[in-house]
C-alpha cells in the first residue's frame, strides 16, 4: 500500500510527464520530502522559501484542501491520494 | 490581429507565448496577457469606440482575441441608467445601475466568454467547457450553440433550478458535481491537464478574465468619458473586480478619459462565502479559503483564485469591502426591484445591499457618482425571492375584487 499523488501538467517536466506517482509518507511534509528525492527540484515549485506552501498551490488530501486539515502536518495514510493543483483557476 | 504580446506571470514576470496557458510553470503564478500598448493607443479613439458595434467589440483593441462573428451573440453594450428612486432612498444624488443582467444568456458571463470563445476557435479547439456556478455554464453553453463547438459544463448539485436549465436549453452536456464550487473547480484544473479543450477559466482563463475590462470601458463611455467617484461591485473569485479597474485605467492611459483614475472601488460579499471582504476586514492580504454556505450561490467561491488581486484593486484605488448579512442578499434583490424595476439576482441583492451601507456609513457622500454593477438575472433564481408571491385569491366578481383590495371606485 501506498500514497498515490496527482501531478499536474506544469510540474510533469519533472516527473517525466508522469501524471501520478506512488509515495509512503506518514504526512503531507514526507510526501513532499520524498517527491523532491525522487524528483530532485520540484519541492522548490511547491515550497517558498520559509518552507510553507507556495500562495498559488492547492493541495487536496482525498478531495479536502489541506489548509482545512493541518496544512504541511496533515497524516497521511496508506490508500490516499493527494492531488496537487494550481491554484489560478476559476471565476464563476 | 489583437494587440497582444505575451503572457506573462504577474509574480515571477516570466514570459511565454500566446497559447491556452494559464499558470506560469516556475511559480504557479497566473498568467496575465500583455498587450502592444503603443499599438493600441496609436489605433483607438473616442470617435472609432463610438461608431463601432453596439457590442462590447467595440472595444476590440484592448481585447486578447479578435472578432469572430461565428461565435458572437452580441454580449455587452448593457444599458447604464441613472437611478431616481433607489438614489433617493439611499440619499444619493448621482446613482448609475450597469444593467448586466439583460445581456444574451443573462449575466455579465456572457463579456468572458465572447472573448474565450473566439480565442478557443483561433487556437483549433473543438470543445468547451468551465467549472460554473450557474452563470458561466449559461454563458458558455450559449456561446458554444452558436459556433457549434461542443460543450462540458461542471456545476455544484445544489444549483438554482434556472441556472441549470438556462445552460441545458443550448445544449451542453451537463455535468453535476457532489460539492461546492471549489470542489467542481479542482476537479476540472485535473480534466484540463488531461482534456484538449478550451476550459474557458482554466487554461483559456487569461483571455476570458480579460473580457471583464469591458465592463470598466463601458461605464466610462457610458458617463460621458469619465470615470465615476465609486464603484461598487459583487465579487466571487474576484477576477471581474480587479479587471473592472484595470479597463478604466486603460482607458485612461489612452487618452479616453482623464487621468489618474480616481474611482474608489468597492468589493460585496456575502455572510456566507466572504473571504476576500473578510481578509480586507481583518487587513491581510492573505486570504484564507473557507466552505460557502450562502443564498448568494453565483458568490459562493470558498477559495478566489484573485483574491488577493481584489485585495490590491481595494488598496490602490482607496476602495472598501462590505460583507452584507445572507438575509439582506434577498433585500437587496427586492430593494432594487422594488424602486427601479430591474430583478436581478443574489449577487445584485448583494451590491445593493452593500450600496446601502456604503451610503449609509458615509462612505459614498451624496453628491459623489456612483455606479452599481448589477451582474446577474433574477429570473435565473426565483426561489431567493418566493416569499414575494401572495396574489389575491377570488371569485371573478366585482364585488370580489373590491373586498379583497379595500379599494372602491365611487
Amino acid at each position: 500500500m501506498s500514497t498515490t499523488v496527482r501531478i499536474p501538467g506544469p510540474l510533469r517536466r519533472y516527473t517525466d510527464n508522469a501524471d501520478k506517482v506512488q509515495v509512503d509518507a506518514g504526512n503531507l511534509v514526507d510526501v513532499i520530502n520524498q517527491l523532491n528525492s525522487l524528483f530532485p527540484g520540484i519541492q522548490d515549485r511547491l515550497l517558498d522559501d520559509a518552507g510553507e506552501m507556495r500562495y498559488f498551490v492547492n493541495v487536496y488530501l482525498n478531495g479536502e484542501d489541506v489548509r482545512f486539515l493541518q496544512g504541511l502536518e496533515t497524516p497521511i495514510n496508506d490508500g490516499d491520494e493527494v492531488s496537487i493543483v494550481p491554484a489560478v483557476a476559476g471565476g464563476s | 490581429m489583437a494587440n497582444t504580446i505575451s503572457l506573462r506571470c504577474r509574480e515571477c514576470s516570466r514570459d511565454y507565448p500566446i497559447e491556452p496557458l494559464n499558470v506560469c510553470e516556475f511559480c504557479f503564478g497566473p498568467l496575465e496577457v500583455v498587450y502592444d500598448y503603443g499599438a493600441i493607443n496609436a489605433s483607438t479613439s473616442r470617435e472609432k469606440i463610438a461608431s463601432g458595434p453596439r457590442s462590447m467589440w467595440r472595444y476590440a483593441d484592448f481585447l486578447p482575441a479578435d472578432y469572430n462573428p461565428v461565435t458572437d451573440i452580441n454580449a455587452g453594450f448593457t444599458p447604464l441608467i441613472r437611478s431616481r428612486n433607489l438614489a433617493e432612498e439611499l440619499g444619493l444624488k448621482e446613482l448609475y445601475i450597469k444593467n448586466d443582467s439583460v445581456n444574451p444568456s443573462y449575466s455579465f458571463k456572457d463579456r468572458v466568454v465572447s472573448v474565450a470563445s473566439a480565442k478557443a476557435l483561433e487556437f483549433g479547439f473543438d470543445t468547451i467547457a468551465c467549472a460554473s456556478t450557474g452563470n458561466l455554464a449559461g454563458a458558455v453553453s450559449a456561446h458554444a450553440a452558436r459556433s457549434g463547438m461542443k460543450a462540458y459544463v461542471f456545476i455544484p448539485s445544489d444549483l438554482e433550478a434556472g441556472k441549470v436549465l438556462t445552460a441545458a436549453i443550448y445544449g451542453a452536456t451537463i455535468v453535476s458535481v457532489d460539492g461546492s464550487y471549489d470542489v467542481v473547480n479542482r476537479l476540472c484544473s485535473e480534466l484540463a491537464d488531461k482534456y484538449r479543450w478550451a476550459f474557458v477559466n482554466i487554461n483559456v482563463r487569461p483571455f476570458y478574465a480579460d473580457g471583464s475590462k469591458t465592463l470598466g470601458y463601458e461605464v466610462a463611455e457610458q458617463l460621458g468619458w469619465k470615470a465615476p467617484v465609486h464603484a461598487v461591485a459583487p465579487a466571487a473569485s474576484g477576477a471581474m473586480f480587479t479587471k473592472i479597474w484595470k479597463g478604466l485605467n486603460e482607458f485612461a492611459d489612452a487618452g479616453l478619459i482623464d487621468t489618474p483614475v480616481n474611482t474608489h472601488m468597492h468589493l460585496a460579499q456575502a455572510e456566507g462565502c466572504s473571504p476576500i471582504a473578510s481578509a480586507y476586514l481583518d487587513d491581510r492580504f492573505i486570504i484564507k479559503p473557507v466552505k460557502p454556505d450562502s443564498v448568494a450561490k453565483s458568490l459562493a467561491i470558498g477559495n478566489p483564485a484573485d483574491g488577493y488581486y481584489a485585495l490590491k484593486t481595494i488598496e490602490s484605488s482607496g476602495g472598501s469591502a462590505v460583507v452584507v448579512e445572507e438575509n439582506e442578499v434577498s433585500e437587496g434583490v427586492k430593494l432594487l426591484a422594488r424602486t427601479e424595476g430591474i430583478f436581478t439576482e443574489g449577487a445584485g441583492g448583494v451590491a445593493i445591499s452593500a450600496l446601502k451601507k456604503l451610503a449609509q456609513s458615509g462612505t459614498i457622500k451624496p453628491n459623489d457618482q456612483t455606479v452599481v454593477y448589477i451582474t446577474g438575472n433574477g429570473l435565473k433564481t426565483v426561489e431567493l425571492v418566493q416569499d414575494v408571491v401572495h396574489p389575491l385569491l377570488i371569485e371573478p366578481t366585482v364585488d370580489a375584487f373590491e373586498a379583497a383590495v379595500d379599494t372602491k371606485v365611487s
